[in-house]
């Protein structure tokens, strides 16, 4: 097969090729399944809404189901209202949903759709043979402007500032994580729990996008955020969220601070040992208490793994890519294992990947090649020259890994071509230990594949 | 008066009261009046009624009709159709989305059409996904700017024979003129460069796609090469290539002396495409996708279509004797019994293998708009009954058969759809394929002719047009499928049901399941599945009894006990 690697030193490429990035509704629909009871309306055609739950289901590998306002040729000019009000009631019948999340598509924006408006207008002319519609939750997902990542956290945002209520302050603790595998989300609840803190983690797909075969048939997928526990993130001890790159305005634990004074604690993704202390901590500061027993001995476990296995990863090369906040947290650990992350690029457009990165590994900082708003295309031409000895990503990474001939560890979304992917752990001491062993292992396997003698003892 | 002698059928073995009447009340119940009297045309019995003279009567099913909102669909939208569907396939034309990045990304390599290139140093560009990837600016300012560079940098990489343009919803609506850039590019750059506007917004499914997909390869490729091809040449339209199917089918054609000029468009290329008018039969596989393509070469050049179908060892025979048939040679119809007659054997054996283990069970399709009725070929060479089908995208036409083609109404969705307008070729149509075809026609050969799903499935059978999500969820459960065919879409729903569920867009990433070879890979998956130990084991021990339980064996203590009992269902 012909590789085409004509550089462009210059000028950058004003196409995208390969894009390392996915648009931005496919986050608001990640975080709407997150919601008890909830199912989510795409306003805009009906393209868009397919394309995304094939996206999701490969790499979930479990039902996602996504409606659509399914806009005609004559709705694109005269406007979507009479869509949205048809396919609100259709879901509203079909499958008595507790909560609705209608995003928007890029059609939808461009012809500048007021969704807000419609939707009190829905309420207000409703007539008698509507059906009573639930509490629905919008947010505007332009493609043309940010990407999954930034869809994820302005979902969590419009949840929380569309539902939330005051009131007399809580127990609980609000834990907003970021795009986290089922897996993450799962872990993330045993650690509160642990440390005897209620949690209300939101979104929590942790059931609906990894769950059992039904004994019935189920209408709606088991489990979520109850709508109740969103309404109370107004009332909780405190906030904490995990992103390092992306603005206040769309952060759900700064608006519960602004507005009903929930202290927000803003960590970087706790990936790594530093970032997961930095979890631990906070945690322990919220409850006064300090890191339970068994997690102490898993981060004692880690250490002495990273002792153990240092010989196989210290100066090793590591290009890494995916959504902006994971790469950081990526560089971050991989930086304590003594691998340097030669080059950590994403699709995404912060601005501040760069500081990001700087922040969680100092001391590499002027090494380390970091690209925002880059495609695999990009990333081709950098690695090629920076010998890496392994990649660490998503799927999408894989034609890279056969040109380059290096091994991928594949984390993150979206994995689809192979399985697991909602139960691979990135976060926390047991995040960061399946990570280390799963990379020494692919260094390993890969120097037992290309060894003339075939070492077995290794 | 009606086929069968017991109309009301039962659709679940061992009860009779499910009857497809039943189960089409159920599925039509909670809908309010209007979206219900949309799906009630959409939802029909197959009653088949024979008229004095023998003639076939079917019920009239509303397809090709858009969506409601709010209802969960299987359909993709007019660009899925056109750059997934169409063009996805062929390696060498640079495809463009122009447009923001969702579209482009979800179109790369997630249809598994497979491609050989004849060298390392040919080009395939399936691996590529270009995109403009609009940013606000361009939204608000138009993209053609962006588009152009866009073009000239695809140009500059690769040196393509041709570039594609594909709209995007945004771009039809902030006015961008693809077509436009697209010619001017062309001139400027000396290759062809070609746009299609298939806005996601345009129809009601992927198939508005496919018909703005032919329209423009037709008006802008075919044609372009007249290389002279030889006395049996055909190509092969409508056939994606997903899992090798199109390899299997090559292999066929060429031990038969076949010529296969082009196909359209599993595994092709642009020089193909240019030279597809040269070919002196056109076999039609998906009516749906392409049936527009075969029509206009016809018109225009005078070639003469048939409709043939390589899934099914019996379909596959039936496709070559067909083609043998219109060539007229004693040569070829020798070398195409020599084939058949090589293949068959294995065929046999694998049938007397898997049916007994097969036989009986009950198949439900809903995909596509051909594979929903061909796949039902192989399911009945398994001894399997399809209780239930329909298409994601097709039209009536594809269910009721092609003679009801003058009795459609065109409605706004489709009026949006150019029909090209065509005129023979003065200088390139073949007067004498087109006599050939009118003598053949005379001697009881037919051409142009597809009796749709319908009239091959049993009576009083259950066709789901555009099925939802929710009726398939609650088709399962009212009758229990031994297997469901459908897509990725649908795949864990059905499963997390205890159903197993074959997906035929991608076969699952198995295949290839056309011709001989591929039908025996088919009986053995379908066996794989319908008779996999895992369904009996979704009911932990502890939960014996309780409701929903689907396993009628005994649940193993011991290693010992579940060898034994492995060996048995084995056996
Ligand atoms: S139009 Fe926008 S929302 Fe729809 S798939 Fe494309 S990028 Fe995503
Ligand atoms: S924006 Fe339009 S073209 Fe793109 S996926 Fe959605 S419906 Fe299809």
């Amino acid at each position: 097969m012909t590789t085409h690697t004509a550089k462009r030193v210059n000028s950058p490429f004003v196409a995208t090729r390969n894009a390392c990035k996915l648009c931005t509704p496919l986050g608001a629909c990640l975080a709407f399944a997150g919601v008890a009871g909830a199912r989510t309306i795409l306003h805009g055609s009906q393209g868009c809404a397919t394309y995304i739950r094939r996206y999701m289901i490969s790499h979930f590998k479990e039902p996602v189901d996504i409606a659509s306002s399914n806009f005609s040729e004559s709705a694109t000019i005269f406007g979507g209202r009479e869509n949205l009000r048809a396919g609100l009631a259709n879901v509203t019948r079909q499958y008595q949903p507790e909560v609705i999340g209608v995003a928007t598509t890029c059609l939808a924006e461009t012809i500048g759709e007021d969704v807000g408006m419609y939707l009190h207008e829905i309420r207000s002319q409703s007539s008698a043979d509507d059906p009573a519609l639930p509490p629905v939750v919008h947010v505007g997902t332009p493609s043309y402007c940010g990407t999954h990542a930034e869809g994820y956290l302005a979902t969590v945002h419009a949840l929380v500032s569309q539902l939330a209520e005051d009131g007399s302050s809580g127990e609980h603790v609000n834990v907003f994580p970021n795009m986290f595998s089922p897996a993450d989300l799962r872990y993330l609840k045993e650690i509160c729990h642990d440390f005897g803190l209620p949690v209300t983690l939101l979104p929590d797909y942790s059931d609906t996008l990894d769950g059992p075969t039904w004994d019935d048939y189920q209408l709606i997928p088991e489990g979520g955020t109850p709508l109740a526990a969103v309404r109370r993130t107004g009332q909780a001890r405190a906030s904490i969220e995990f992103t390092c790159v992306h603005g206040e305005k769309a952060s759900a634990g700064r608006w519960l601070e602004d507005h009903f004074h929930v202290p927000n604690h803003r960590l970087p993704m706790p990936i790594g040992i530093r970032a997961s202390d930095a979890l631990f901590d906070a945690l322990g500061s919220i409850c006064g208490g300090e890191t339970p027993a068994r997690h102490a001995a898993e981060r004692g476990r880690l250490i002495d793994s990273l002792v153990d296995g240092h010989k196989y990863l210290f100066e090793r090369r590591a290009v890494v890519f995916g959504e902006e906040d994971l790469v950081a947290g990526i560089a971050g650990l991989l930086g304590e294992l003594g691998v340097h992350p030669v080059l950590c690029a994403s699709g995404g457009d912060s601005g501040r990947l760069r500081s990001a990165i700087a922040g969680l590994v100092p001391d590499q900082a002027e090494q380390i090649q970091v690209r925002q708003a880059t495609d695999y295309a990009d990333l081709e031409e950098l690695a090629g020259d920076l010998k890496p000895d392994l990649l660490i990503g998503n799927s999408k990474g894989y034609w890279l890994a056969r040109r380059l001939n290096v091994p991928l560890v594949r984390i993150g979304f979206p994995i689809h071509d192979r399985v697991g992917g909602a139960r691979l752990l990135h976060v926390g001491y047991r995040g960061a230990q399946q990570l280390v062993d799963r990379t020494i292992n692919t260094l390993l396997e890969s120097i037992q594949e290309q060894s003339d003698e075939g070492y077995s003892y290794l | 008066m009606s086929e069968s002698s017991t109309t009301g059928d039962t659709l679940l073995s061992g009860d009779a009261s499910v009857t497809a009447t039943v189960v089409r009340e159920e599925l039509l119940r909670d809908y309010p009046a209007k979206t219900k009297k949309k799906r009630e045309k959409q939802i029909v019995i197959n009653d088949k009624q024979r008229g004095e003279d023998g003639s076939l009567h079917l019920p009239v099913v509303a397809a090709n009709t858009r969506t409601v909102p709010g209802i969960i669909t299987q359909r993709g939208c007019c660009y899925a159709g056109c750059k997934g569907v169409i063009l996805g396939p062929t390696r060498d034309i640079v495809n463009i989305v122009h447009g923001p990045i969702g579209c482009s990304f979800y179109s790369w390599l997630t249809r598994r059409n497979q491609t050989h290139t004849p060298t390392d140093e040919h080009d395939n560009f399936m691996t590529y996904c270009f995109s403009t990837d609009m940013t606000e600016e361009n939204i608000i300012f138009g993209g053609e700017k962006r588009l152009r560079q866009a073009i000239q940098e695809a140009y500059d990489l690769f040196h393509p024979k041709a570039i594609a343009v594909f709209s995007t919803c945004p771009v039809g609506l902030i006015g961008d003129d693809v077509h436009q850039v697209s010619a001017e590019m062309k001139k400027q750059l000396g290759i062809n460069v070609f746009a299609f506007s298939c806005e996601g917004y345009k129809g009601v499914s992927q198939s508005a796609g496919h018909h703005i997909a032919n329209n423009q390869i037709f008006k802008h490729v075919i044609g372009e090469d007249d290389t002279e091809r030889s006395q049996w040449s055909i190509n092969l339209l409508g056939e994606y290539n997903i899992g090798g199917d199109a390899f299997v089918i090559e292999d066929l054609l060429e031990r038969c002396g076949i010529e296969l000029v082009s196909t359209f468009s599993g595994n092709s290329t642009y020089d193909q495409f240019a030279n597809a008018h040269m070919a002196r039969l056109n076999a039609v596989m998906c009516h749906r996708s392409i049936n527009y393509v075969a029509d206009m070469i016809e018109k225009k050049y005078g070639t003469p279509w048939i409709k043939v179908n390589f899934i099914g060892a019996n379909a596959t025979a039936k496709s070559l004797r067909k083609i043998a048939e219109y060539f007229d040679d004693r040569k070829l119809t020798e070398n195409v019994e020599r084939v058949i007659g090589e293949e068959f054997p294995a065929v046999v054996e694998a049938q007397r293998k898997y049916r007994p283990r097969c036989a009986g069970k009950r198949a439900v399709l809903f995909v596509g708009g051909s594979r929903a009725h061909h796949y039902q070929e192989l399911f009945s060479e398994l001894g399997m009954e399809t209780i239930a089908a329909g298409y994601e995208f097709a039209h009536r036409d594809d269910y009721e058969g092609r003679q009801v083609l003058p009795t459609i109404k065109i409605d706004a969705d489709s009026r949006n759809i150019e029909e090209l307008r065509v005129d023979a070729d003065q200088e390139k149509f073949r007067e004498s394929d087109r006599q050939k075809g009118l003598k053949r026609e005379e001697q009881g050969y037919t051409f142009r002719e597809y009796d749709g799903m319908m009239a091959e499935m049993k009576d009083q059978t259950l066709i789901i047009d555009d099925i939802s999500h929710s009726e398939a969820e609650r088709l399962i459960k009212m009758v229990r499928p031994d297997v469901f065919c459908a897509g990725i879409k649908e795949k864990y729903s059905v499963q997390k049901m205890g159903v197993p569920c074959k997906q035929l867009h991608s076969y699952d990433y198995g295949g290839p399941y056309a011709g001989f070879t591929g039908a025996i890979n088919f009986y053995e998956e379908i066996d794989r599945m319908v008779n996999a130990r895992i369904w009996s084991r979704v009911q932990p021990p502890w939960e014996n009894g309780s409701p929903g339980t689907e396993s009628s064996s005994p649940s193993p203590t011991s290693l010992e006990e579940m060898e034994e009992l492995e060996e048995s269902t084995n056996s």
